[in-house]
């Protein structure tokens, strides 16, 4: 199938150092945060990707990579066969991709009436031209996108969460893309809202074909969507593959502990064994694989070497105890 | 008996267009050592409910009638002054944010010895060996150095652990738990409900958790109330709840939940949402977005009837059970 995204050996790290006086008088080094640490993916047309993980493993950061708002500090990432720096560079790739944020509150522009806001992207990039073909497309995107035409003429505010939450995606849609980046986009939804937007978001692939890379922390919202998934733990991807291969079979420790941990209603009253740990700092990310401190399956050779990616089946899991047979 | 029981309580918040009934009618009770769950969307009033027990309802939101019952004596009328002794001591209370629970200033030893003093008689060197307890107690490697620490100096995992030994520290019968692990990543929220949940029953403590998370709740909670607009719509034991909903809300609610165990091709989905408080239709609440509406629905408002094992206001319910 057709590549739409690919991401080869991307990294991406952030300079937090104190300013120079101070590491001069206190004689530390520089630091650097590794936010995304030598990650490859692949997204083919017409599919999802999904990335989960915890707050501060990377996910956000490769969304704002994979559409150009960063660029990578090592590795490349190609849009159609392009460099994406200069897929950007060109009007016409550019309006391929488009994104959709978080928070709907933040994203929309408050002074401004909604079918300016959707009409953005259209005049940007001169898709169409005269004031009332743009206000057509404007009328037919909103009802697209189960707002009514009418609902141009108001200002964000007038909106609840959802259906701002809608008129982000008519204003991702406007500039007729191909790739959609969503950042968490029903994180900041109620759950009956949160199935509205989901299943908009999937008609809307069917529909138009749309490619999607979805960044999220919620593993139930993440099996509805993808096709593909990635599991990221501290800027890295410890397990990637299709979906349903990794929610039936999980090799990855960090991915069991994931699923584990998630309150399910499907688990009435479970009792569970809770995971313990959290997080360490990706300023100072633990040597080897960074997950041993939580791992059940540690040993040795997990606290000094690095595991890199073993496929077995179709799924890349990066793990010495899962390549070694000890994970059973 | 009860510990507490809720009776027909109204909240109502006047404002210059009249005023807004924000809790109509709720009624509810928890038994000795229960976990009540108390779900709904923003707006449901489920935050409110618990503020409205404790005493904390921000002015000008007014209790406007109705009785809370705390082991059989009426606490809705009581004074700030007289709230004082029972807030902590009698109910303790935990909230979503646990770095603008903590105060920034203190040590946490401090925060944990100040309230244990203020409601039991201990001396200083008890109260902080209690304190290194009830630190151990919630699961803080090194308690005994930590003691003195500073809440920036934990991560949010450990802070929400933190606020939970200081809501059970003077021991209370009840605890209001609202959103307690929304602000966490789901690995540690797993461990927070499971620490929140151990402790409270060795102690024998009540909760009341609030959350939108149906998943906690699954997990955590002997009964659920559903709420939607200000009102229960259903109220029962969370087994029914979940695999077998009466309400109309509830059955959509829990549709529209994507499982981690089966992949569905489309969510159910509720359409609309949540009418404004200044705008509660006519009839049942949930009518304009209930696909099961007859007549009666737009004209009367169902209060909450039997529907085999739980309570739900619905009147097609009432009516295909009769």
């Amino acid at each position: 199938m057709r590549s739409v995204l690919e991401a080869i050996e991307v990294s991406r790290h952030f300079d937090v150092s104190r300013p120079p006086l101070q590491r001069l008088l206190s004689g530390e080094g520089r630091r650097t945060l590794r936010a995304v640490d030598g990650i490859s993916f692949d997204i083919s047309a017409g599919t999802t990707l999904s990335l989960v993980g915890e707050s501060g493993c990377g996910k956000s950061t490769v969304a704002r990579l994979a559409v150009g708002l960063w660029t990578p500090t090592e590795g490349e990432i190609r849009f159609e066969g392009h460099p994406l720096s200069s897929a950007r560079a060109q009007p016409a790739m550019r309006r391929k991709m488009n994104m959709i944020f978080q928070d709907p509150y933040a994203s929309l522009n408050p002074r401004w009436r909604v079918r300016d806001i959707v009409a953005e992207p259209i005049r940007a990039f001169k898709i169409l031209s005269g004031a009332k073909t743009i206000a057509d497309r404007v009328a037919q995107l909103l009802t697209q996108v189960g707002l009514s035409a009418a609902d141009g003429e108001k200002f964000p505010h007038e909106f609840s969460g959802g259906q701002r939450q809608r008129i982000s995606i008519a204003r991702a849609l406007s500039s007729e893309p191909e790739f959609l980046v969503c950042d968490e986009p029903t994180s900041a939804l109620d759950v009956s809202v949160q199935a509205q937007i989901l299943n908009l978001m999937r008609d809307l692939q069917q529909n138009l074909g749309l490619t999607y890379l979805f960044i999220s922390h919620n593993l139930s919202v993440v099996r509805h969507m993808s096709d593909r998934l990635g599991v990221m733990y501290l800027g890295r991807i410890v397990e990637q593959g299709p979906g349903e291969d990794i929610f039936r079979t999980p090799r990855h420790p960090y991915t069991r502990m994931l699923l584990d941990a998630i309150p399910d209603i499907s688990m009435v009253a479970r009792q569970r064994t809770p995971v313990g740990g959290e997080v360490p700092s990706p300023i100072a990310p633990p040597p080897g694989c960074t997950f041993h401190p939580r791992c059940p399956l540690a040993n040795a050779r997990c606290r000094v070497e690095k595991p890199m990616q073993t496929k077995i089946g179709d799924v890349l899991v990066a793990c010495h105890a899962v390549q070694e047979g000890r994970s059973a | 008996m009860a510990l507490l029981d809720v009776i027909d309580l109204v909240v109502e918040f006047p404002s210059r267009r009249g005023v807004l009934r924000a809790l109509d009618n709720i009624s509810f009770s928890i038994s000795e050592g229960e976990i009540l769950g108390v779900v709904g969307e923003s707006g449901a009033g489920k935050s409110l409910t618990g503020a409205a027990i404790i005493g904390l309802l921000e002015p000008p939101g007014r209790i406007g009638g109705g009785q809370i019952l705390f082991d059989g004596k009426r606490i809705d009328r009581l004074t700030s002054e007289q709230m004082r002794p029972l807030r902590g001591k009698q109910i303790g209370a935990i909230f979503q944010d646990p770095l603008t629970t903590l105060n920034p200033l203190i040590s946490v030893g401090r925060q944990l010895t100040e309230t244990m003093q203020t409601h039991l008689k201990l001396t200083d060197r008890e109260a902080r060996a209690r304190a290194v307890k009830w630190l151990e107690e919630v699961g803080i490697p090194g308690a005994a150095e930590r003691v003195n620490a500073y809440p920036h100096e934990f991560s949010g995992g450990m802070r929400q652990r933190v606020v939970i030994a200081l809501a059970l520290c003077a021991e209370p019968r009840l605890v209001i738990a609202d959103e307690p692990t929304t602000a966490l990543d789901v690995s540690i929220q797993a461990q927070i409900i499971a620490l929140l949940k151990n402790l409270t029953q060795s102690h024998g403590t009540s909760v009341m958790l609030v959350t939108h998370d149906m998943g906690v709740i699954a997990e955590t909670a002997s009964r659920v109330a559903v709420m939607y607009a200000g009102r229960i719509a259903e109220i029962g034991p969370v087994r029914d709840i979940v695999l077998t909903p009466s309400h109309p809300y509830t059955e959509g609610l829990m549709g529209s939940i994507p499982a981690l165990d089966v992949r569905v091709d489309r969510l159910r989905q509720i359409d609309g949402a949540m009418p404004r408080l200044t705008a509660i239709p006519r009839g049942c609440a949930f009518n304009p977005r209930c696909g099961k509406t007859i007549e009666r629905c737009f004209v009367e408002r169902p209060d909450l009837m039997p529907a085999g094992p739980t309570q739900a206001a619905c009147w097609v319910t009432a009516e295909t059970n009769s």
